[in-house]
């Protein structure tokens, strides 16, 4: 299992902090908070992000992409986590595009995914119906209505939800909340009758939306593979999702590591860099330590993804390993970064805030540390 | 067939011919062989490989001839290691005195101390202990005290070491003294070598939490050391030990190499003992279990990306660093939770009510204090990274906090 990103990859990488940290710095992202942007991202940004390739990383050539694999997307989702830049990539092209490859019909592909991956068409997964992620719980009733479906009940946390093309809404088509058999996957266009996106405002001032499915009635066509068979599909996309994510926050933790470090090395008090007390200094050693144990998880995850030979459980457990451990060290590193940069580290104009509410929410989201934590043992105990 | 493919394939040959099959399986602690002035041999095969190997001059294949060696140049060393890794070949002998002081004596010792010293260590003839941390001088190496003043054509050596392994069974000691009291504390430290044998020299063995151990304190008492055993310059001891100390941590991996694994399946435990677990306290058990083996895997992982970054050419010190404090603190809290999860089966002490892998998780736990403490305590490691990984300022001597 390769575990270093190859010289592509990094030459991937030099290009992607260099994009962003001149298109879409922390300073872009503040503005977007300011002008109480609704989108939650630069169009302008994310159409030369499209122009670079980034939206067809994973994809084969046949739908327009360059079969870079999840291992390309590692770098990127860092330099996105480095600069805390917003861009559709997650929701529309990684986890929805990926649903749209794994399930979708030819036409289906043609219709949705294409225009994803050119940028000419957005995609939104609308999954989560509680405060904490829980993907197999999905109770959203879809009921069979003549020879098609309707669709009543609540989704939240949209990642991108306003203004999103279309949304991919998981449903329960049979089975009860808990089951994982039972889940189908419909693609709804935004002007289906019924459907109706609001905004989330969160901490992190990112486009988030509630999705209010009122007496949605679809034909059988709006269905993404089988019915109530979404679940295998649906679980990789998430893996991905998941992958992308840590990488975000691994990449968000390191440079936020690094700029409390300089702080430390310059900041004096008592006459004397305040780094040079060991009370930080063994605070700072652990989080090194963390960060380098999650750099591994990290790699080890984006290449599972890549590895076909490679079964479900065993990706799922490397998935999770990586998100529960960059997750969990994003969340110490942005927690020691306030307390060491003091009543600075409390203050608006400072960008480490910025940090924190971002790896809040993107620890949350796709399952938290205590969500992967159960699935990794779920995983490993139920093969054991 | 070039000359290093020739050499590879007489290489194999040889050791296919002369290393027995019951050498090529993993070995526990009972099974190795310390090269001594009196070796003992678990069994007749481990004779026969230790003395196979020993007439080959492969104890010490990259020495020079003159001092016991094979001679061997760099790439041939480096292809019989290979082969020997292939064939999976237990050491023929495990002694400190080829890993560690015998490097620094090529390096810093006189012609007359290699040619006396040199060969009876290549043959395994003579067990060597290492005579470093004092009572008073543990985290703190440099502050030790043992003194060897001057008695002319000798030094006369009082004081005592601790943490020797072996103390009681080894034939020499190589061992650092203070031969300068007056002079800041690195620069009165010197380098000698004593036969454990000499009058005034007393090796007691230590008792640990976790019962019986290697380690011995040992006491000096006037003990004559004859001049020329001095290594290196007067005062000069602390380069060599430094360099002493890097042999170590090589060493100390190659050992962890070839001991055989004490794994424990944490996960596999959380089964065992933990199969349906009932109410929060132990649902939080096995979450803190879980998370346990989780961190323990992430390590796993760094071990195997340590190795593609050192081959793909990218700095790994940063990544070298953590390994030791890493697998220890983690090795500690895995027992921590074996305890909670095994509870009483993981406190019996000795008794057949009580499995060998029972047991074994008790020791162990009890074993892995001293881990933590030994080769650089938790917290030194952490001064490391903070320092040179990081490159945090020192400390401003002297200015009140």
């Amino acid at each position: 299992m390769n575990l270093v990103y190859s010289d592509e990859q990094r030459l991937l990488a030099d290009s992607a902090r260099d994009f962003l940290a001149a298109r879409s710095p922390v300073a872009a992202q503040r503005r977007l908070r300011d002008e109480a942007s609704i989108q939650g991202y630069d169009p302008d940004v994310w159409r030369d992000a499209v122009a670079l390739g980034w939206s067809a990383i994973p994809f084969p050539e046949q739908f327009g992409g360059l079969d870079f694999g999840c291992m390309g997307l590692g770098p990127v989702f860092e330099a996105i986590g480095r600069n805390l830049s917003a861009t559709p990539l997650l929701s529309s092209v990684v986890v929805s595009g990926s649903l749209l490859h794994l399930c979708g019909t030819p036409a289906q592909q043609e219709q949705w995914l294409v225009p994803s991956i050119s940028g000419e068409r957005r995609l939104a997964l609308a999954l989560d119906e509680h405060a904490r992620h829980d993907p197999r719980g999905t109770a959203l009733l879809a009921q069979a209505d003549g020879d098609g479906y309707c669709l009543q009940g609540n989704k939240y946390w949209v990642l991108d939800g306003v203004g999103a093309d279309a949304y991919v809404v998981a449903a329960r088509v049979s089975g009860q909340a808990g089951d994982a058999q039972g889940i189908g996957l419909f693609l709804l266009p935004a002007d289906t009758p019924g459907l109706s996106c609001s905004r989330l405002p969160l901490i992190d001032a990112r486009n988030c939306a509630r999705l209010h499915l009122e007496q949605v009635r679809v034909g059988p066509q709006a269905l993404l593979g089988q019915p109530g068979q979404g679940w295998t599909g649906l679980d990789l996309a998430l893996d991905r999702g998941r992958a992308c994510l840590a990488a975000e926050l691994l990449g968000a933790a390191e440079h936020l590591f690094e700029t409390t470090l300089e702080y430390l090395k310059t900041r004096v008090q008592f006459d004397t860099p305040i780094g040079s007390f060991q009370a930080l200094q063994h605070r700072c050693a652990q989080l090194h330590v963390d960060l380098a144990l999650s750099r591994s998880a990290v790699m080890a995850a984006l290449a599972a993804l890549d590895d076909n030979n490679l079964d479900a459980s065993s990706r799922g457990r490397l998935v999770s390993l990586a998100k529960w451990k960059a997750g969990d060290t994003a969340l110490k590193v942005s927690n020691e970064a306030v307390q060491m940069h003091g009543g600075i580290g409390v203050t608006d104009e400072l960008d480490v805030g910025l940090y924190l509410k971002r790896i809040r929410v993107a620890q949350a989201s796709l399952g938290d540390r205590d969500f992967q934590c159960q699935r990794y043992a779920d995983l490993t105990l139920a093969c054991a | 067939m070039s000359t290093i493919e020739q050499f590879r394939h007489d290489t194999r040959a040889w050791l296919e011919a002369n290393c027995p099959p019951s050498m090529r399986t993993a070995m526990g602690e009972g099974d190795v062989v310390w090269g001594a002035q009196q070796p003992t041999f678990p069994s007749e095969d481990a004779r026969r490989w230790f003395e196979a190997m020993r007439d080959r001059r492969w104890f010490c294949p990259d020495w020079p001839e003159a001092y016991g060696g094979a001679g061997l140049g760099p790439e041939q060393t480096a292809v019989l290691l290979d082969e020997m890794r292939r064939l999976r070949c237990r050491p023929p002998q495990i002694n400190l005195g080829v890993w560690m002081l015998g490097p620094v004596l090529l390096e810093f010792g006189s012609e007359d101390q290699k040619r006396d010293l040199l060969p009876p260590m290549a043959r395994g003839e003579v067990r060597w202990c290492q005579g470093f941390s004092e009572p008073n001088a543990g985290s703190d190496l440099a502050s030790l005290k043992m003194s060897a003043r001057d008695g002319g054509d000798h030094f006369i050596v009082d004081g005592s070491k601790i943490w020797t392994s072996y103390g009681d069974k080894s034939d020499w000691m190589y061992a650092l003294v203070r031969t300068d009291p007056t002079v800041p504390k690195h620069e009165g430290i010197s380098l000698i070598v004593l036969d454990m044998r000499s009058p005034g020299v007393n090796a007691v063995p230590i008792d640990l939490i976790s019962g019986k151990s290697a380690f011995c304190q040992v006491f000096f008492d006037a003990v004559k050391v004859p001049r020329h055993q001095l290594i290196g310059p007067l005062n000069g001891g602390w380069n060599l030990a430094k360099r002493l100390l890097q042999h170590e941590r090589k060493a100390m991996s190659t050992f962890g190499e070839i001991s055989l694994p004490s794994h424990v399946d944490l996960l596999a435990l959380v089964q065992t003992y933990l199969p349906a677990p009932r109410g929060q306290g132990e649902h939080a058990l096995r979450a803190r279990a879980v998370a346990c083996a989780m961190n323990e895997r992430c390590y796993g992982l760094t071990v195997q990306r340590m190795a593609q970054c050192a081959q793909a050419g990218d700095d790994v010190s940063g990544l070298m660093a953590i390994m030791k404090l890493v697998h220890t603190e983690q090795e500690r809290d895995k027992f921590e939770v074996l305890l909670d999860l095994m509870g009483g089966h993981a406190m019996g002490w000795e008794s057949e009510t009580f499995s060998e892998q029972q047991l074994a998780i008790t020791r162990g736990w009890l074993n892995s204090y001293a881990l933590t403490i030994s080769g650089g305590a938790s917290e030194v490691q952490l001064n490391v990274i903070a320092k040179r990984v990081l490159g945090l300022p020192d400390a401003k001597k002297g200015v009140m906090q």
